[in-house]
């Protein structure tokens, strides 16, 4: 008896330490290395993540993907970037993605990713980027993780309140942050207000391929243009962006952009928009944007230069657009689920403001207006508002849900996460951030359908959360487990530049389409080489085109001759292998433009520009068998005027 | 102290049942719905496997005459698919093949052609030949009609390799 007693008390002991430990998270020394943490978090070696987290890469141009609950980075998608690792912008088949009106622009800066969706539910389809400096959307595949399209915007600029997509993938949208002549033309800056203009871009999206095509432009007053979003369920049909600047200064905005108590939400029917366009109550406007599309097919791209575009003018349409005063210079503009609410996060303002679409709606009907501006009728704020989350914290920012009922919106200034209820407004958990935070992601957050387990918070400091290098230090991304009624930090990770906004989905929904390779047969690059019989060396003129191709673990051919100083050499070269992560890559000596991470059954081609005599060698980049160190070749440069032939060989062949 | 003892062992005993546990049930399962026992080797492999190779091929196939046309269509698969690494009577990254008919079933250079990956690692002739050459054979994920219309090539090279008295070359240095 004695004996179970004493055991007894020392399990309480026992199980009562336990507790101790699992309670003590959140700022304690223990943290999120605490063990039920650790091993939410913990994804076993040869395990798959559950969620894929796409992650924007701020002024790196780029999109990273990421598994979730690791925080393991898999892969970083070049976008709008140039990107040794992938040759992409160096290789001669992709260097017309980065082309626009402006010329090649080898970087940008990328900012919101948002997932493809079918009746308001993420499909994996695609992913569609902005680029906030060149304005530009960029699509990116989801079965081979590559950028396939990137079309440039017109008649904007940081063209931040992108790239949002309507709950069929009909549209994706892109407005713009500042307000530009349209047409761009030589005026003084001074006369900015009234005659400066923002342009909303519905770019439509091709349901079978993806393809995109500007449709058409809502020409808008010159505000500031923050950041979007669709509605969704009974508000489908319309988007609603945020505006500040509405005082249409022009110079230190950070205190005359601050003047007015409120600005607003523009509420855009784009369904009526269509009608609109349909009666052709458009202009068509004189434009140059580039619109540019690699192809799997034949592993290039083209870059056209598009001429014209159609503008819908607000102004002068009525039941186009409706203004929603939101106070205090709004940031996010995030719609609910059920697509009934939509909140305005005031970055300047101790509260949020949520409107009800339903209020909305009745408001437009019973004509309850407060003035208009530029033509456009302002709704009463009364009339259109469905609560107020009361001192939630300071900065907000940006608001995503998790499907059961909950809102969770990010606090730049006072670096927290907020959860409150949708419907009743109270704060009912609050979490750090280390440290300010912008925006934050539940996987399928700005969807029909969010999956409500895990948030992922995205900080603009680390400071003293990891170990220093040099005064610049990475961002970060926090990893909150939601399953509960309080929300649980369970992981740091660091991002690849900014993360601006990200966008997560099941990996179940993903990964089945995941391509392992390209087959041979279907490829149509012009200078494809399909077996090594077919493989040879031509010029013309002072070109010389070598068709070339790869295998574990050799090239073929492998000597070439008969090269001269001045000619400029095309490598044109194709993997044959046929199976799961076999790529070969080329680097030859002195080759300016790139070296080639080829991927099976693709063709890539670099240029070569030979300055010296001599033989030079090259070699396979990519550690590919037993024998990769074998697999390499030589080039014989000969004198300009030399009369070496042209010759090509393996084994002596 | 005692208890400390009595109280570890009771932990440790629970543990062992919970690993127990956790490891018990996928084996028996396995084991009932073995099939009528087939004998295997050391290597774990059966008869058939060993003379007929690892792979999608898992019974005897019958072969008629030569197909001229499927032979044709072999040909063309094999200088894209096999001619990078295989010549008919010279060895290069890999073995000669034209004779590769008389030294393996039709079954074994299915299985080769179709499942590289698995017999390297598991069959022993594959090892050793693998040992030899040192690169081992890809995949080039083929479908197992084009397999067979590499065989009925095979087949062909090696039915006129005869007729012109061409020599083999040697699947092993210093082999006649």
């Amino acid at each position: 008896m004695k004996f179970y007693f004493k055991m007894l008390n020392v399990l309480v002991i026992a199980a009562f330490s336990l507790t101790l430990v699992a309670c003590n998270g959140g700022n304690s020394k223990g943290g999120a290395l605490k063990n039920s943490a650790a091993e939410k978090v913990f994804v076993a070696p040869g395990k798959y993540d559950a969620y894929y987290a796409f992650i924007s890469g701020g002024f790196s141009g780029q999109l990273s993907v990421y598994g979730l609950p690791s925080g393991r980075l898999f892969k970083v998608i070049p976008v709008f970037s140039v990107d040794a690792e992938k040759a992409w912008g160096f290789n001669e088949e992709t260097k017309p993605m980065l082309q626009t009106s402006h010329g090649f622009i080898p970087w940008d800066d990328s900012h919101h990713p948002d997932i493809s969706q079918t009746n308001g539910e993420l499909d994996g389809r695609w992913v569609f980027i902005n680029a906030n400096n060149t304005p530009r959307i960029a699509r990116i595949s989801l079965e081979t993780f590559e950028t396939e399209e990137i079309i440039e915007i017109p008649n904007s600029a940081g063209n931040h309140s992108s790239s949002f997509v309507t709950e069929n993938t009909e549209y994706v949208v892109a407005g713009t942050r500042f307000g530009v002549p349209i047409p761009q033309r030589d005026m003084s800056i001074k006369d900015y207000k009234g005659n400066f203009k923002a342009a909303l871009s519905f770019i439509k999206v091709d349901p079978k391929t993806g393809h995109m095509n500007l449709d058409f432009q809502v020409l808008m007053p010159g505000f500031d243009y923050d950041l979007s979003h669709p509605g969704r369920g009974k508000s489908h049909g319309w988007f609603f962006f945020s505006t500040y600047n509405t005082e249409e200064a022009h110079t230190l905005l950070e205190v005359n952009a601050s003047q007015n108590d409120k600005d607003y939400i523009a509420a855009v029917n784009w369904k009526k928009a269509l009608e609109f366009i349909k009666q052709g109550k458009y202009q068509t406007m004189p434009a140059r944007y580039a619109h540019n599309v690699y192809s799997d097919e034949n592993h290039t791209a083209t870059s056209t230069m598009e001429k014209s575009v159609r503008v819908l003018d607000a102004s002068k349409l009525p039941g186009l657009v409706y203004f929603m005063p939101t106070p205090k210079s709004p940031h996010g503009c995030d719609v609910d689920p059920t697509g009934e609410y939509i909140v305005g996060s005031g970055k300047l303002a101790a509260a949020l403001t949520v409107h009800s679409f339903s209020k909305m709606l009745k408001a437009i009907e019973n004509k309850e207006f407060d003035g208009e501006a530029y033509g456009i009728p302002i709704l009463k704020f009364e009339s259109t508002l469905a609560g107020t989350v009361e001192q939630p914290g300071l900065g907000p920012l940006h608001t995503e849900f998790d499907g059961k009922g909950y809102a969770y919106t990010t606090f730049f200034i006072s670096s927290e996460v907020v959860k409150w209820k949708l419907g009743t407004w109270e704060v009912v958990d609050r979490k750090p951030t280390y440290y300010s935070v912008g925006h934050l992601m539940i996987p399928g957050g700005n969807s029909r359908k969010p999956f409500g387990k895990y948030l992922v918070a995205m900080n603009k400091i680390t400071k003293d959360r990891y170990l220093p290098t040099g005064p610049e230090v990475c961002q970060s991304a926090q990893l909150y487990d939601i399953s509960g009624d309080k929300m649980e930090m369970l992981l740091d990770f660091p991002t690849v530049g900014e993360p601006h906004y990200a966008a997560g989905i099941p990996a179940e929904i993903v990964k089945k389409h995941s391509k392992k390779f390209f087959k041979l047969e279907e490829n149509k690059h012009p200078y494809a080489t399909k077996s090594e019989d077919a493989g040879k060396v031509v010029r013309k003129g002072n070109e010389v085109h070598i068709y070339m191709t790869m295998i574990r673990s050799h090239f073929s051919p492998d000597n070439i001759e008969g090269i001269k100083v001045g000619d400029k050499v095309y490598f044109h070269v194709t993997n044959l292998e046929q199976d799961y992560d076999v790529p070969h890559g080329i680097a030859m000596i002195g080759a300016r433009t790139s070296e080639l991470l080829i991927m099976p059954g693709q063709t890539e081609t670099f240029v070569w520009e030979p300055k010296q005599v001599g033989v030079w060698p090259f070699y396979c980049t990519d550690f590919c068998s037993a024998l990769h160190q074998e697999m390499q070749g030589y080039v014989r440069v000969s004198p300009r005027n030399s009369n070496v032939k042209l010759s090509w060989s393996l084994d002596g062949e | 102290m005692n208890l400390v003892k009595r109280g570890g062992l009771l932990l440790a005993t629970l543990s062992v049942m919970v690993l127990l546990v956790a490891c018990g049930g996928d084996k028996s399962s396995k084991t009932e719905q073995a099939q009528p026992a087939v004998q295997k080797n050391a290597d774990g492999l059966t008869d058939f496997q060993m003379e007929n190779g690892i792979g999608p091929v898992t019974e005897k196939i019958v072969l008629g005459e030569i197909d001229e046309a499927k032979a044709k269509a072999g040909e063309a698969l094999f200088k894209s698919k096999c001619a990078p690494c295989h010549k008919l009577d010279k060895r290069l990254v890999g073995p000669a093949l034209r004779y590769v008919t008389e030294r393996r079933t039709p079954e074994y250079i299915l299985n080769m052609i179709l499942n590289p990956d698995g017999m390297v690692k598991q069959h022993p002739e594959a090892k050793k030949v693998l040992a030899e050459y040192l690169s081992p054979m890809t995949n080039m994920n083929l479908p197992l009609e084009q397999a067979k219309e590499l065989l009925e090539y095979l087949r062909l090279v090696e039915k006129e390799g005869k007729e012109k008295g061409i020599q083999a070359d040697p699947l092993f240095r210093g082999q006649k």
